[in-house]
């Protein structure tokens, strides 16, 4: 083999939260899969390296040899994010917070999100507020699942969350993300990492979030519902790397009209 | 003494510890947090801390979630 000559693409900053440095801009759920298995297959496929949990009752009248999850995903490869889902309320958020960082050993990084009602799960604004400043004075770094308000992610920031995660759709949906404009202006005003959290249905969606400047996806439902969930995580991380490169390569402007690709110049007839 | 375990109610001795009660639910050296009346009981305090009649306990673990 010859040696081509590569072009030399500009330097990417990898992605930082909290004071940490990842590789990978793709996070994924842990949730709706088959089976353990898996989920550790499509999650190492995926190649993301913070892994979302939630916090649940154990059952008691359990296997006690059943596997457990942080067995699979283990606290030592993979970052752990335990989410509040199922909240509604700031109190459930912030106890379920403190569960959690008691199960992990006291490790505080934690994905906020508080419900507003069954339909949408649409994150509940007012609730998410109080909690987040209640987990802050408490000393947890705070990823917040929010809805795509420009002006309450630059709130959230200001308090002190260590990333905004504006819905591209309703949490399981697949519908994509419903409104770039907003996204794009949470973009520019912020100065701690943009991902987007839910809404993802396919590996387009995940590019286009990319493209519009994010810095991240978190998603679960897009890779554990597909019909190959192990496929679809490869496809996501490939579809989150393209999605980077063109933000970072720089679109060319959109026209209304046609403009010829061949010169015009030199032609015969 | 009567005690509720994950909204369950559970006979326990009297003066019965977290671990002691973790070890009854066969789930002792697992990935587990307690919470006693909602305030959290530090895995280095489950060997002491003595459960009082009508406690409300939560076992929690992780569990596959978005």
């Amino acid at each position: 083999m010859t040696d081509t000559p590569q072009i030399q693409l500009p330097e990417d900053k990898p992605l930082e939260i909290a004071g940490r440095i990842y590789q990978s801009r793709l996070l994924v759920g842990t949730g709706k899969y088959h089976d353990l298995m898996e989920t550790g297959h499509a999650i190492e496929a995926s190649g993301a390296e913070i892994v979302t949990v939630a916090v649940r009752r154990t059952n008691l009248g359990q296997n006690p040899d059943e596997p457990n999850l942080l067995d699979v995903i283990s606290p030592k490869t993979y970052t752990i994010l335990p989410n509040t889902a199922g909240c509604y309320t700031a109190k459930d958020a912030v106890r379920t917070c403190r569960l959690a960082r008691e199960l992990l050993d006291g490790h505080d990084l934690v994905k906020l999100e508080v419900l507003g009602e069954h339909k949408t799960l649409y994150p509940n604004m007012p609730e998410t507020l109080v909690a987040a400043e209640e987990l802050i004075k408490d000393g947890f770094k705070v990823m917040v699942y929010c809805s795509d308000d420009p002006l309450l992610a630059m709130r959230l920031e200001d308090m002190g969350c260590v990333a905004i995660m504006p819905l591209g759709a309703p949490i399981g949906s697949g519908l994509g993300i419903q409104n770039r404009y907003n996204i794009r202006l949470i973009v520019e005003n912020a100065k701690v990492p943009v991902l987007v959290d839910a809404g993802v249905g396919t590996a387009s969606d995940a590019t286009i979030a990319m493209e519009l400047g994010c810095d991240g996806v978190l998603m679960n439902t897009a890779i554990a519902q597909a019909k190959d969930p192990i496929k679809m995580a490869n496809a996501m991380r490939l579809a989150i790397e393209a999605g980077r490169e063109a933000y970072l390569a720089g679109r060319m402007p959109k026209k209304l009209y046609a403009s010829a690709s061949s010169p015009i110049d030199g032609t015969f007839f | 003494m009567q005690v509720q375990v994950n909204g369950e109610g559970m006979e326990l001795p009297d003066g019965a510890t977290i671990a002691a009660l973790i070890e009854r639910l066969t789930l002792t050296g697992k990935r587990l947090a307690v919470e006693v009346n909602e305030d959290i009981v530090p895995r280095s305090q489950h060997p002491d801390f003595a459960l009082s009649e009508g406690d409300r306990v939560e076992v929690v673990h992780a569990i596959g979630g978005g």
